[in-house]
């Protein structure tokens, strides 16, 4: 058993160097969701062999920082490979996040995969620029010019002369290219795409289902071990005292592992570990206790909070004193969980000179750094092979349990497996986190928005880890690291209109510095968020801030529309600028077959089941995917229930790689952003996180009513692509709120909409 | 422990486990079999799910000694990528995944329920479905690959 004081720990942690003070991050740091551009690392990623390899049979493997988490990144990754180099998709093997021969990508977040590796950069430049060295190859071999050669299949054959050919593998014969990535190298424009475009069947789609996938649950290594880890009982506990003999008697126990406030069991099976686990005789000091979850939200505007202005045009409060009709609204979104369907596992081999984690992280090569922070070992002794997880939203228990992984076979000098126990899992998460967001407009005499002003209250603690910040996730606290806090403080005059987090609404004009960035008309206008220090782990999840702004601004949008008695899609054109925003609007509307009226279509409606419209649109972060979607639902006013019934989504995400693969994202994000306005929400009572299992934390089965679907695809290709993955489920709270006030006259203002809730507000009608 | 007899996909099988051990973790760690997933330990999301004794149960919380001798199916034992069962090939047609954890709970309950009632209307299918997550929320394809399966068989 070790304990080793942190200090104590630092010195034996060799050329690395920790920093524990100064961690105080700005509130923008702590939300960031990770590094998007390609890093130096050991892969060279301004050398073409660091991303592809030609073996002497023709095959293509290619390398990339960028993993498959269930949004389709596998098979998207490799159309890009097989369009550039002219070959089937089938013949392209992608080796996604493996830190000993992969470029350094941070970490696969923010809708940003698409957006790095297929717009003129890295993976897709990377591809180009071999299929021009391979014809500059074939140049030389068939005595042509590269301009009468082209690419096919493979090959690379006379343009005219067609029986001149000479194939890949001929050209290279498995040696590398020895060449830089060439910015200069042509992307094969869209009207020639035989692979990109078209809706391509998912790549491990017949593994999957017939259950050959291999997952990192089902990695298994010689001599193996299984761990299982013992959490503190509370938020903030401490341990005082191990009684190992409570479990030495057990069958297959092999070792109990402590590190200050980590306790884990080490055992021959996995059953036998979790058994110890259970009844490991561990005692704890109480936390500090938690803020009451019933006046949570009282509680998040009274704490010292960072401040930030995301734009203020300086005449906001004379436009509000003047005789103008104000409106005003005030949102409420809890924290809710990312709770993973698999609960997170991780594989560890920590050896004298070598450890390996096979990990389903996101972020494979800050993974690496944490572990080798968390182990004291150096940096270059550490590879991260990134597994396959269960989906995981954001980030889930994969980093901590790597770390916990790492620790056990670190501390037994063999393999070490641990996979979450379900309440593990949910009760120590990175919560996606809660907002109170306050809103007020200020009207002129023909109905249009004159002011807008914003201001926000949300939490966070750790996050990410990133590369220096293993404390930012449970395990990496529990063994001594501290976590990333927000320290207070007030905000100073933007220095540009950054709308990453969607903080402000499409409405106003996002004047900074002279520029106006904003998708709006609205030049009085003025946004203010507030960060307060959270009781919870917080992290990006899907859509992280910008799905809780966009309710409240879009919600608050459609009130003022039922204010001034004006139709809720013509009153958001008159306040859009942006032309992309404003088809998204109307392409979702005339699909639907939306009739221009005001909301509610009946404010009277006292009984019965009636349903109603609404619509709801962003520019995801400020330029990240236009969306619009119109919701219908109905609504039980006696029982309150919801029942979404049709769900148009229209999106213009620049040029679509993979249409089917664009659908599916579409659809499940509507329905996970479904589940998380109707149920979800994380409890605790003083001490603890109660929503713990699947009867606490409420989750849409596979048996629940669900909406028709009907996604509109606006296909572009005279502009970037952009994140398909995070639009969809931005919007669905807004837009189900919207059609329940159209469908009754009752407004929803706190997400999940319960069915206590929804009789609430029917009654407050 | 205590030496018990299996039969997972047609194979005989003989372990020596604790009798009490779950179902999955037999199957997934001393069989090595991949179909079979630890979502919740707890019965909960249908992760685990195996048919056994023609029904789709949850071996995450069967203690294996209640099975010992029982025909067991897990999703592997439906069909291969190179020849899948039609349910499975329903879901490829359907590309009825996104991460794909849950499909032992999806594919599985949906057979073993559609054996048995071959002409199930859609809101039994759905009630037959209600124990069962996909937290990657792909319902839609999911319940088509279904319906695709039922008017086939």
């Amino acid at each position: 058993m070790s304990d080793l004081s942190r200090r104590d720990f630092l010195k034996t942690s060799g050329a690395l160097i920790v920093a524990f003070n100064g961690l105080a991050l700005e509130v923008d740091e702590v939300f960031a969701q990770g590094q998007f551009d390609t890093r130096a690392s050991h892969v060279d990623p301004g050398r073409l062999d660091s991303w592809i390899a030609v073996g002497g049979d023709g095959s293509i493997t290619a390398y990339t920082g960028k993993c498959e988490l269930g949004q389709g990144m596998l098979t998207a990754q490799t159309q890009i490979v097989a369009e550039e180099l002219c070959v089937e998709v089938e013949r392209v093997h992608l080796v996604m996040c493996d830190t000993d021969v992969c470029p350094d990508q941070g970490t696969t977040s923010g809708s940003q995969s698409t957006p790095t590796n297929f717009n003129e950069r890295n993976l897709a430049l990377a591809a180009a620029t071999a299929r021009e060295a391979l014809l500059r190859l074939a140049s030389t071999r068939l005595n042509l010019p590269v301009d009468q050669l082209e690419a096919v299949d493979g090959a690379v054959r006379g343009r005219t002369d067609t029986a001149r050919r000479v194939a890949y593998g001929e050209l290279v014969s498995g040696k590398r290219f020895e060449l830089p990535l060439d910015t200069s190298a042509k992307r094969k424009p869209a009207d020639s795409w035989t692979v990109l475009g078209k809706p391509t069947p998912r790549l491990d789609m017949p593994a999957l289902v017939t259950g050959r996938f291999e997952f990192v649950h089902n990695v298994r290594l010689p001599g193996m071990l299984h761990g299982a880890v013992v959490r503190p009982p509370g938020v903030g506990a401490t341990l005082t005292r191990v009684d190992v003999n409570s479990v030495a008697s057990l069958p297959g126990v092999v070792k109990v592992v402590t590190r200050r406030n980590f306790v884990g069991v080490v055992a021959e099976k996995p059953w036998q570990a979790m058994q110890a686990a259970r009844r490991l005789n561990a005692t704890w000091a109480t936390g500090p206790g938690l803020p009451s979850h019933e006046s949570f939200y009282d509680y998040l505007k009274r704490q010292p909070a960072r401040d930030a202005f995301v734009v203020d045009s300086g005449d906001v409060d004379s436009a509000f004193g003047s005789t103008a009709p104000v409106v005003r609204g005030s949102y409420r979104h809890p924290y809710q969980a990312h709770a993973s369907i698999g609960s997170s596992c991780a594989v560890a081999d920590v050896r004298e000179q070598r450890t390996t984690i096979w990990s389903a992280t996101q972020s494979a090569y800050p993974t690496r750094s944490g572990v080798a922070q968390v182990l004291g070992v150096p940096l270059e002794s550490v590879r991260v092979i990134f597994t396959r997880g269960s989906g995981c939203y954001g980030i889930n228990g994969a980093d901590t349990v790597a770390y916990d992984a790492a620790l056990l076979s670190q501390s037994v000098g063999r393999p070490v497996r641990v996979q979450l126990s379900r309440q593990d899992e949910m009760a120590w998460e990175n919560y996606g986190v809660p907002y109170v967001i306050e809103q007020r407009a200020a009207l002129d005499a023909n109905g249009r928005i004159v002011a807008w002003d914003c201001e926000s209250w949300s939490a966070s603690l750790g996050g990410r880890p990133g590369y220096q910040a293993p404390g930012n996730v449970v395990t990496g606290l529990l063994a001594g690291f501290e976590p990333q806090r927000v320290s207070p403080g007030k905000g100073g005059p933007p220095s540009g209109f950054n709308n990453g987090s969607n903080s402000a609404p499409s409405y106003i004009a996002g004047r900074v510095g002279g520029r106006a960035a904003g998708t709006g008309t609205i030049t009085t206008e003025r946004v203010l968020t507030h960060t307060i220090a959270s009781p919870f782990f917080t992290g990006p999840l899907r859509s992280p801030s910008r799905l809780q702004n966009t309710f409240a601004h879009e919600s608050f949008l459609d009130e003022i529309a039922a204010q001034v008695k004006a139709d809720p899609v013509e009153f958001r054109l008159r306040h859009i600028r942006d032309a992309r925003l404003r088809e998204v609007v109307s392409r979702a509307a005339q699909k639907y077959g939306w009739q221009t009226r005001p909301s509610p279509s009946r404010a009277d409606a006292r009984g019965g089941v009636v349903s109603g419209r609404g619509i709801a649109c962003v520019l995801y972060e400020g330029d990240n995917g236009y969306v619009a979607m119109v919701a219908e639902v109905s609504v039980d006013t006696a029982s309150g229930s919801i029942t979404a019934t049709r769900f148009v989504v229209a999106q213009d995400c620049g040029p679509i790689s993979n249409p089917d693969g664009m659908r599916n994202q579409i659809e499940g994000g509507a329905l996970q952003g479904l589940s998380r306005a109707l149920g979800e929400e994380v409890t605790w009572d003083t001490q603890k996180v109660t929503s713990v299992d699947w009867r606490t934390y409420h989750s849409l089965s596979l048996g629940s009513a669900v909406p028709a679907i009907e996604s509109v695809l606006i296909d572009r290709h005279d502009v970037e692509a952009t994140g398909a993955g995070e639009t969809a489920i931005t919007l669905v709270a807004a837009a189900v709120g919207n059609a329940v006030f159209d469908a009754t006259g009752a407004r929803l203002r706190e997400v999940p909409f319960t069915q206590a809730r929804v009789k609430t507000a029917l009654a407050a009608r | 422990m205590a030496v018990i007899r299996l039969t997972v996909n047609g194979e005989p099988h003989t372990v020596d486990v604790d009798p009490a051990t779950p179902l999955l973790y037999v199957l997934s760690d001393d069989l090595q079999l991949r179909g079979p997933k630890f979502g919740c330990g707890l019965g909960q999301c249908g992760s685990c799910t195996v048919i056994a004794r023609g029904r789709a149960i949850r071996s995450c919380v069967t203690p294996v000694n209640t099975v010992a001798g029982a025909e067991i199916t897990t999703l592997e034992g439906l069909g291969s990528p190179e020849k899948p069962h039609p349910i499975q090939r329903a879901f490829i047609d359907e590309q009825a995944a996104q991460c794909g954890f849950c499909l032992s709970g999806v594919i599985l309950t949906a057979k073993a329920f559609l054996d048995e009632h071959p002409k199930a209307s859609e809101a039994e299918i759905r009630q037959a479905m209600s124990g069962v997550l996909c937290r990657c929320f792909t319902h839609t394809r999911m319940m088509a690959a279904i319906r695709r399966y039922a008017q086939e068989v």
